[in-house]
């Protein structure tokens, strides 16, 4: 079975609600739209105060090319434009809105029938790209990056592929899985609609094999498009980051990007979220923008794990209390999932375009334990699956040696957590990786700014 | 509630893996051999075993809290226990006791105490204890007691002074050696109390590699190592020993499964673990050879310790993104 070929750890897997179907979350008393959901400009609130919106009522434009408009996901009047605390802990402009009724915009399709590109064949690649545009599709995995701008690759590159992310390599998080056993055929037409859009005849999704009823399932219907190209369902060998855009090319091609600043499309993929391949197909085949997706809300000490479809401004709080309510042992609340995600000083930040996930730990998991001394296991060395040294990046970054830590390359590193994953001395390697990494980049950016 | 919510930066799980359990999982993995060595050395290498373990876990303790002064101790997480059986496996069971305790006072105190505690020595301790005896008690360190079965301890017949019935002194003297196959894998030959019985330190190397504490880089190298260099001598001189002797005598497979394996003195990356184990390979036959012991195991290791750090600094792992097609 296919993997990626360079380190790589297991974490326990932990799929407690890959058996819940997907429920419909209620609709929020007052939900939150952060400007900034997504890699690039903020996007400039368009509403003011009083406004009345409907759902899929676009709220803010694209602040730039690399940005994203947002569409307020619930009718109602807006109630102010403030600031929120985000994901990321700070406070950032956000456009709050009272929610009244349930009340849509008409262009917006709302029946499920499945519409195909045999239905719309006068569909061209520009309409498409344009139309994933304005509805503010960003990567649903959690990086946020703008669809459209994946789908412009630079000039002079041959895309070859579409490679659709369905791996879902971070513990406890179902969203991807129960998406796909729910949604197959929507996804389907999704990435038909992306191959189109990037005229490649060649899609592959890649599916690890802890979720062989999606396999089995994505596999039975990619007949039914063969007339639109070739998509190849690839299932891979459970190993984590594989979720990681370089680990899942070579995964799925056996080609290796190079260091940055080449990008996926230099071997000739360009990567999706399996997540956004659906919100790409109900932005051009529903007219629906993006304003809802599926978040898994998940812990061992939750009542009920959930996978719910989410409206885009409800507060997490609503959907911990919606599985059972906060339990009392509660000691780390994380958006994402345990290995990338973001600890969250409480549970009112709002659910965003890349939040995949709502995790709960308890007193005793959250806790990390005391640090030991390096023993040179190498332990670190063996996991990280972009070939560096996390115990020699680490130790540089503590004596603060940051020429050294860019020629060890140390901007390569795509913070999976691997190397402290499986520390046997406990060591906070990521956490000083992470220094050595945002401060050498901040070097190169002043060099280059210089010259 | 939100007043006590932890907020830390990813990853926020950890494997479960720690420093004592990878330490006690070497010591699982040496008790095929001690047994071996209690069955065959009897009471002698028991209480070598025992002293030498026990004074290396005081040494250790002692030197951390009044000479460092450093709250953190690191006793309790088994490695120093693992220097103590290492040690005692590295030396004849009828080595007088105090001797066992000043190998462990040199091994502890000076080779991993000077240089920083656990992780920061650059020799291994034991194999570093090792050689201090040897160099300092050459006669009672090569005085070796043959196996008996049943705790019959019998002091090798051999003149003081001179090395024992090990296959490898045979070797040295210019006497053929021969040697049954099975004896030397069972162990039924003299040397240092841990290192005879081929059989238990093989199954300990298994289980080391099943439970994932090290991988098969540093011993398969060794081994491989030592077998094509003394095919290729055996092959151009059909009086020198074979490859089998080689490998199933003196110190090899407890070097190659437990000195060289070391985590703190091997290199890190997967080619410098190779070329280090190549080079330890070569160094053993050289040694064996034409040095002036007949084994040269330990002297290897210690050399290449020395030789660690450099090779982590131009060994470095393949960075992804450097083989850009298949």
């Amino acid at each position: 079975m296919k993997t990626f070929r360079i380190g790589g750890v297991h974490p326990a897997e932990n799929k407690l609600s890959a058996a819940e179907p997907i429920k419909v979350a209620e609709l929020p008393k007052v939900a939150v739209f952060p400007l900034s959901q997504h890699i690039g400009a903020p996007a400039k609130a368009i509403v003011q105060k009083g406004d009345k919106v409907k759902v899929g009522t676009m709220i803010a434009e694209a602040g730039g090319f690399v940005s994203a408009p947002i569409f307020s996901s619930v009718s109602g009047t807006v109630l102010k434009v403030d600031t929120v605390i985000d994901a990321s802990g700070y406070a950032k402009p956000a456009i709050y809105i009272t929610v009244e009724g349930d009340e849509w915009e008409a262009g917006i399709d709302r029946s499920k029938d499945l519409v195909t590109l045999k239905d719309r064949r006068e569909l061209t690649s520009d309409e498409i790209k344009e139309k994933i545009k304005n509805a503010g599709i960003v990567g649903m995995g959690g990086a946020c990056f703008p669809t459209h701008v994946k789908l412009s690759p630079p000039p002079g590159s041959k895309p070859e592929w579409i490679i659709i992310n369905a791996v879902e390599c971070e513990p406890y998080l179902t969203a991807d899985h129960r998406l796909m056993l729910e949604h197959a055929d929507e996804i389907l037409v999704g990435v038909t609609l992306l191959m189109k859009a990037m005229n490649v005849g060649k899609a592959y999704i890649g599916i690890e094999n802890n979720k062989p009823d999606a396999i089995e399932l994505m596999k039975s219907k990619t007949m039914k498009f063969i007339h639109e190209g070739d998509i190849e369902i690839v299932p891979l060998k459970v190993k984590y980051p594989q979720g990681g855009e370089k680990q899942l090319i070579d995964a799925v091609v056996g080609r290796q990007v190079p260091a940055p600043p080449a990008l996926p499309v230099s071997v000739g993929a360009i990567l999706q979220n399996v997540g956004t391949a659906f919100a790409v197909y109900e932005a051009v085949m529903k007219n629906k923008p993006l304003f809802e997706r599926i978040v898994t809300v998940t812990g061992k000490s939750l009542a009920h794990p959930s996978n719910f479809l989410v409206r885009m401004g409800t507060p997490m709080s609503q959907l911990i209390d919606a599985c059972g309510g906060m339990p009392e042992d509660t000691g780390k609340l994380i958006g994402g999932g345990p290995m990338m995600g973001k600890a969250l000083i409480n549970a009112e930040v709002p659910i965003c375009k890349g939040s995949s996930g709502v995790l709960l730990m308890n007193e005793q998991e959250a806790k990390r334990a005391e640090a030991q001394p390096c023993i040179r296991c190498a332990k670190c060395v063996s996991a990280c699956p972009m070939g560096l040294e996390p115990f020699l990046l680490s130790k540089l970054a503590e004596v603060h040696d940051w020429e050294r830590l860019e020629k060890e390359d140390v901007v390569s590193c795509i913070e999976c957590g691997s190397c402290q994953f499986t520390c046997p001395s406990h060591r906070p390697l990521l956490d000083y990786v992470r220094l050595g990494k945002s401060t050498v980049l901040g070097i190169i950016h002043a060099r280059k700014a210089k010259a | 509630m939100s007043n006590k919510l932890t907020v830390s930066l990813s990853p926020h799980v950890h494997s479960g893996d720690s420093v004592s359990k990878n330490m006690y999982g070497v010591l699982i993995a040496l008790l095929p051999a001690m047994i071996c060595s209690f069955v065959f050395f009897g009471i002698g290498a028991i209480l070598v075993t025992a002293v030498s373990v026990a004074s290396c876990v005081f040494f250790e303790w002692a030197i951390n809290k009044y000479l460092l002064k450093n709250p953190q101790s690191t006793i309790c997480d088994g490695s120093a226990i693992l220097t103590g059986v290492l040690l005692a496996f590295n030396v004849p069971s009828n080595l007088p006791l105090w001797i066992v305790i000043l190998g462990a006072l040199f091994a502890i105190g000076v080779v991993k105490m000077t240089f920083g505690g656990l992780g920061c020595n650059l020799f291994n301790p034991a194999l570093a204890g090792r050689a201090f005896l040897l160099i300092s008690f050459p006669v009672q360190m090569t005085t070796w007691p043959n196996p008996g079965l049943g705790f019959m301890t019998i002091a090798d017949a051999s003149i003081e002074g001179q090395t024992g019935a090990t296959p490898l002194a045979l070797m040295k003297q210019g006497q053929a050696v021969d040697m049954d196959f099975w004896d030397m894998l069972i162990g039924k030959m003299g040397g240092s109390l841990g290192e005879v019985c081929a059989l238990a330190l093989l199954l300990g190397f298994v289980y080391m590699l099943v439970r994932k504490i090290i991988t098969w880089h540093i011993p398969v190298s060794i081994l491989a190592t030592v077998a094509v260099c003394a095919a290729l001598l055996h092959w151009a001189n059909p009086a020198y020993a074979t490859p089998t002797t080689h490998l199933f005598s003196g110190g090899l497979m407890l070097g190659a499964i437990f000195m060289a394996t070391d985590y703190v003195t091997s290199p890190m990356s997967k080619k410098g673990q190779i070329i280090y184990g190549v080079a330890i390979g070569f160094l053993t036959i050289v040694i064996r050879t034409w040095g002036a012991y007949p084994e040269g195991m330990s002297f290897a290791i210690l050399i290449m310790n020395a030789f660690v750090p450099l090779i982590n600094t131009y060994c470095k792992p393949k960075r992804f993104g450097e083989v850009v097609k298949k």
